[in-house]
């Protein structure tokens, strides 16, 4: 659906972004990462055909962005960052506008118009001026337009910033949902809304891209499978402490007290998982026990990692 | 051509729902019509040829509004969109850009048109109520009317090239009305050089409105000023839509 080749765009001496590649599948939602100024929102302009790139090319369902652009435009749906609308139409006229604009037939309108309100829970502001319609709503407004025309890709740059909590769960089920019928890319700060989401994740700093994975690969990448924690009320702590050293598959072992309980840090091997020795050897001594688990390793540190590596 | 009607439509939609389109149309109003009292006292009080027609618009109640309108109008088209961002969902929408030019600059002259329409009924009830024909012929209402058209077709397409050259509707309008003022005043340079004798007359007649908007109140149809104009404003539509491509393709 997508096919980027050696994409770049220069500032004036700021190279925005260094001669980018990635292919993006039909049916995908492939998530766009980075921290403020890496060059999701300049490359996304470049795909929607809104800023032409310095060089490189980049390909939407067969048709080239910069040549064809007319035909690529046709066939993608683009909501701004900053959700730009004009303020002074009403939401159900701002939609039949654009739904003209986009070249949807006149027997199809008010159909199409009446999903998207459906579909983006707009149907209790259609009469609306845009102008007074809080950002939540506006920022709906725009997906609703990016989507009027059926388009095969969706660009959505920022989807659930500025949202409240609940109109971000709204959101992020409504892009859930389009998932069957659209391919999207989408750029997010937010790293959990990357795991719940997205198929693939391409994080890019400074330009370049830093990784192409799935979230779950990309996790397995950082290597360590994360700490393990052991909440155990045992006699003697630092015993205890040493016993677990030298258990198979731990590393380290870190404490701390939480009343009578003592709770252990212990950070793996690589590529092991030694919870199952550590409830032997905890059943063994009859520590009682309130929890043993492992936390996972969030795409937060992943992203962490790999954006700061880079600078240090 | 469905696609440039949607954007003309919204145009026209945009350029009154603000309320500079109100008082621009206010304004206009108590002007043409003060100008108009003039005419009808000036008529009173005289026994000449002059009629309704010529005298309604060879005054400086008609130039000075006239001018004046035109970077109020055409301040908003480009400057206002690229300013709010939305030009961005514009033109990554399957439009082309010449769709877009071409359609605010006949939304802008559509509001123009409107503009004059109150002050067109003056003459018809002139008529009515005095018994006495507005422009002595038909030609010299139509050519005034033609001028009026013309000359605005002229400016509205100035007034939408300043517009695209900046993001600041204030500079857009500053710039609009410099060039027109210029162009005017450039106009009446033979009255400046009374010595200049028939050759500079003769040069200026070729880019001056009110040497145009004289004969044609007349009913003296002269094709040069309507090819002039017409031409000059293909020309800098021109100009406009290769400035619009170019602020697309350079950032």
């Amino acid at each position: 659906m997508i096919k980027v080749e050696q994409l770049s765009k220069r500032y004036g001496s700021t190279l925005a972004v260094d001669s980018i590649d990635f292919e993006v599948k039909k049916g995908e939602i492939v998530g766009f990462l980075g921290p403020n100024g890496a060059g999701k929102s300049t490359t996304m302009k470049m795909l929607a055909g809104y800023l032409p790139p310095t060089s490189g090319r980049a390909e939407v369902a067969g048709f080239d962005v910069f040549r064809e652009s007319l035909q690529a435009r046709e066939r993608i749906g683009y909501l701004p960052e900053n959700v730009p609308l004009y303020p002074d139409m009403r939401v159900r006229e701002f939609l039949r506008y654009r739904a003209a604009l986009k070249g949807v037939p006149g027997r199809r309108m008010n159909e199409r118009v009446a999903d998207v309100l459906d579909l983006c829970g707009l149907v209790e502001v259609e009469k609306k001026v845009i102008g007074r319609l809080s950002k939540g709503f506006r920022q709906r407004v725009g997906l609703a337009d990016a989507m009027i025309h059926e388009p095969d890709l969706l660009i959505l740059d920022e989807p659930t910033i500025g949202l409240d909590p609940n109109q971000i769960r709204q959101v992020r089920d409504l892009i859930r949902n389009l998932k069957r019928h659209h391919t999207i890319l989408l750029s997010t700060h937010i790293l959990p809304e990357v795991e719940m989401l997205c198929s693939r994740v391409i994080i890019i700093n400074k330009g370049k891209i830093e990784a192409l994975d799935t979230p779950q690969n990309l996790r397995a990448k950082l290597g360590a499978s994360g700490h393990i924690m052991l909440d155990s009320k045992v006699p003697d702590v630092r015993a205890a402490c040493a016993e677990l050293r030298k258990l198979a598959g731990v590393e380290s072992v870190s404490t701390r007290a939480d009343g009578a309980w003592t709770i252990f840090t212990i950070r793996a091997v690589l590529g092991e998982d030694p919870r199952e020795v550590l409830f032997a050897h905890a059943a063994a001594r009859s520590w009682p026990t309130r929890e043993l688990s492992r936390s996972a390793v969030s795409l937060e540190q992943v992203f962490a990692e790999i954006t700061h590596a880079e600078e240090a | 051509m469905r696609r440039f009607f949607t954007l003309f439509g919204r145009e026209v939609a945009g350029s009154f729902h603000q309320p500079m389109a109100w008082i621009v149309l206010c304004f206009f109003l108590v002007i043409t019509g003060f100008n108009f009292h003039a005419g009808v006292t000036l008529l009173n009080g005289s026994s000449g040829s002059t009629t309704m027609v010529e005298a309604f618009f060879n005054t400086v109640y008609f130039w000075f509004p006239f001018l004046l309108v035109f970077p109020m109008i055409t301040m908003r088209v480009f400057a206002e969109e690229v300013k709010m961002g939305t030009i961005e969902m514009l033109m990554t929408a399957p439009v082309r850009d010449i769709e877009v030019v071409l359609a605010k600059y006949f939304g802008a002259l559509f509001f123009y048109i409107v503009l004059w329409l109150p002050s067109a009924l003056y003459f018809v009830v002139f008529q009515m109520v005095t018994d006495v024909s507005a422009g002595g012929a038909a030609g010299s209402y139509l050519g005034a009317c033609a001028m009026v058209v013309l000359l605005g077709m002229f400016y509205c397409s100035v007034g939408c090239l300043a517009s695209a050259l900046t993001d600041n509707q204030i500079v857009a309008a500053v710039m609009a009305f410099a060039a027109i003022l210029f162009m005017f005043f450039l106009g009446l340079i033979s009255l400046l050089l009374p010595g200049g004798g028939a050759f500079v007359r003769e040069i200026v007649y070729f880019f001056s409105p009110v040497q145009h908007m004289m004969d044609f109140s007349r009913g003296l149809i002269d094709t040069r000023p309507i090819a002039f104009y017409l031409s000059a404003t293909a020309l800098v539509l021109f100009a406009t839509y290769q400035v619009f491509q170019h602020r697309r393709w350079k950032s």
